[in-house]
């Protein structure tokens, strides 16, 4: 099947000579939600303003919906609807007459149906004749979303779409993402919360200082890259590792009542029984014992760090 | 043809009009009302006529000029330039429209409020002064063209500025100028010879005298060339237009 989003040899020179994107090639496919995931500045609002028409790119060739980006521009921006990171909203307009003028902007005739449908799944519905500027923070979000969607489109830029909004808000937002995805929408979204692409994502990319470094299944990500970690509460205070322990990745904490034992979660788990036998030989005993997978956020800030 | 996304920006733009209709409409009226009671009926009676029109009428056409010059400007400079301020450009930069959309919407906006504007002043006028059209077509011609040309050079400025300062300073130390100096109270002709020669490099002086001609048949330049120096600029300003567009210039990075 044709991706949605084809990237290819991508680079971005700004005026200055900062290269934001460095020789960037992805596949984002139908239907999919994509989390690309990255620091400030690593070039994430930059691919997505080149893909949406916002930014100029310097060399390669860009996608969307299967339509070249410069040469056939109308046919690719129509299937994409944007939510940019920054709250940019007229002040003076009222919620309806922002969401029809996006809808009319994209070329789609008005369909007064189709924008009430979208304002009542956004909990906009009664604050549609209210001026944007009487509204609060997370209701101008939902309007940012509600304007990307007022034209039907099939690709969905999520930019940053929960950076300061409540917990609340995040969860109603998750719930539309699924929807939407049911519905065949591609979703692209950057986060900086680890949390929501562990969360909602399929596949997962993450781009450092201008580059993807890695693109891949969630689940696979996270069992290849994950560490499991056992954790052994001892009865009796240890000052240090004793030496028949050495053998294995072992640690102790500073108060010397737990030992902690890192491992790949890929790796054949013999390595465990091996230390439980052990500190059974040794005449180590432990109350208690818990293992736990590394999140997202570790795996994360292990490969952005390295 | 993006219909729809023209219509959209256009309608925005309209409907920014009927919000601020006390600074787009009346603030213009309003002045070009006083220069009519000082000029016109409290100094002009004392004047006398200049080309056998009397001095109230005579002003009319460089008054409305005025008007539609910097109304022009302001109007398509701040509609432009309010979206780059407030960052809700990125949409319109992310739609499926052309250049030649955007200017049609931005521009076309512009240039229907300053002749509705231009219209209006002319009807306030009709209650100080008794003035005819001789040539109504020509009249309207000029005032639309005019219209267009400066909404476009506005769009330019509007592009161009990077805080409101500079949205003001081309309209107020530019363009107002060269319109006091470019014939709206006088004939180019009761000027010395050096400065009629200066005059002649003042745009406006073309501008302000085919329009003069329109209403009372006299000129100080022939009309044709007014005709011409119009088109001049409006192709001037198409082409800034056209470049701002194919570089990005201060739109796309």
């Amino acid at each position: 099947m044709q991706p949605d989003i084809s990237v290819k040899n991508l680079n971005k020179v700004y005026e200055g000579g900062f290269q934001a994107l460095k020789n960037i090639n992805l596949e984002i496919n139908r239907g999919e939600i994509f989390a690309l995931l990255g620091p400030n500045g690593a070039g994430k609002t930059t691919m997505i303003s080149i893909i949406c028409g916002i930014t100029n790119l310097s060399s390669g060739e860009v996608k969307a919906g299967g339509y070249d980006i410069i040469k056939e521009y109308r046919k690719a921006r129509e299937t994409i609807g944007l939510v940019p990171q920054e709250l940019n909203t007229d002040s003076f307009e009222t919620v309806w007459k922002a969401v029809s003028f996006s809808r009319g902007l994209f070329g789609k005739a008005p369909n007064p149906a189709h924008i009430e449908k979208v304002l009542r799944e956004l909990s906009l519905w009664d604050k549609r004749n209210n001026r944007i500027m009487t509204l609060s923070g997370g209701m101008k979000r939902r309007l940012m979303i509600a304007k990307a969607l007022s034209h039907e489109p099939r690709i969905l830029f999520l930019d940053e779409p929960t950076a300061g909004v409540d917990v609340e808000l995040r969860r109603d937002m998750w719930e539309m993402v699924r929807k939407l995805r049911e519905d065949g929408v591609t979703i692209i979204l950057t986060t900086h919360y680890i949390e929501e692409a562990e969360e909602m994502a399929d596949r997962i990319g993450v781009i450092r200082q201008g580059e993807i470094i890695l693109v891949e299944e969630k689940s696979q990500l996270m069992s290849k890259l994950g560490k499991k970690e056992l954790r052994l509460q001892l009865q009796n205070k240890l000052d240090r590792i004793p030496g028949e322990l050495t053998l294995e990745p072992v640690e102790l904490s500073e108060d010397g009542y737990e030992l902690i034992y890192t491992f790949d979660s890929q790796q054949e788990q013999a390595g465990v029984a091996r230390l439980l036998r052990t500190l059974g030989d040794i005449g180590i005993d432990y109350r208690d014992l818990r293992t736990r997978e590394s999140s997202l956020e570790e795996i994360f800030v292990g490969l952005v760090h390295d | 043809m993006n219909f729809y996304g023209v219509k959209a920006i256009y309608n925005f733009e309209m409907s920014r009009m009927g919000r601020t209709l006390m600074q787009s409409v009346l603030s213009p009226v309003i002045s070009t009302c006083l220069y009519f009671v000082v000029f016109g009926s409290a100094i002009g009676s004392r004047m006398g006529n200049i080309d056998n029109i009397e001095y109230g009428a005579y002003i009319i056409p460089g008054l409305v000029m005025l008007s539609l010059l910097m109304q022009s400007i302001s109007n398509a400079s701040f509609g432009i330039y309010m979206p780059k301020f407030s960052g809700t450009i990125y949409e319109v930069l992310s739609a499926p429209v052309s250049y030649v959309e955007v200017v049609l919407g931005y521009v076309g906006a512009a240039a229907t409020k300053s002749v509705i504007l231009g219209l209006i002043i002319l009807a306030t006028a009709r209650l100080f002064v008794d003035y005819s059209v001789l040539h109504p077509f020509w009249m309207l011609s000029f005032l639309v063209l005019t219209a267009i040309t400066f909404s476009l050079f506005g769009f330019i400025i509007g592009i161009w500025a990077d805080g409101f300062e500079k949205l003001q300073i081309v309209p107020m130390m530019i363009v107002t100028p060269l319109t006091f100096l470019g014939g709206t109270f006088y004939s180019i002709d009761m000027l010395p010879d050096i400065w009629q020669t200066i005059s002649l490099f003042n745009p406006v002086v073309y501008l302000i005298s085919g329009f003069r001609w329109a209403f009372y048949g006299v000129s100080d330049v022939h009309v044709g060339i007014s005709v011409g120096m119009t088109f001049v600029f409006l192709l001037a300003c198409m082409a800034g237009i056209w470049w701002i567009f194919k570089t990005g210039y201060r739109l796309r990075s």
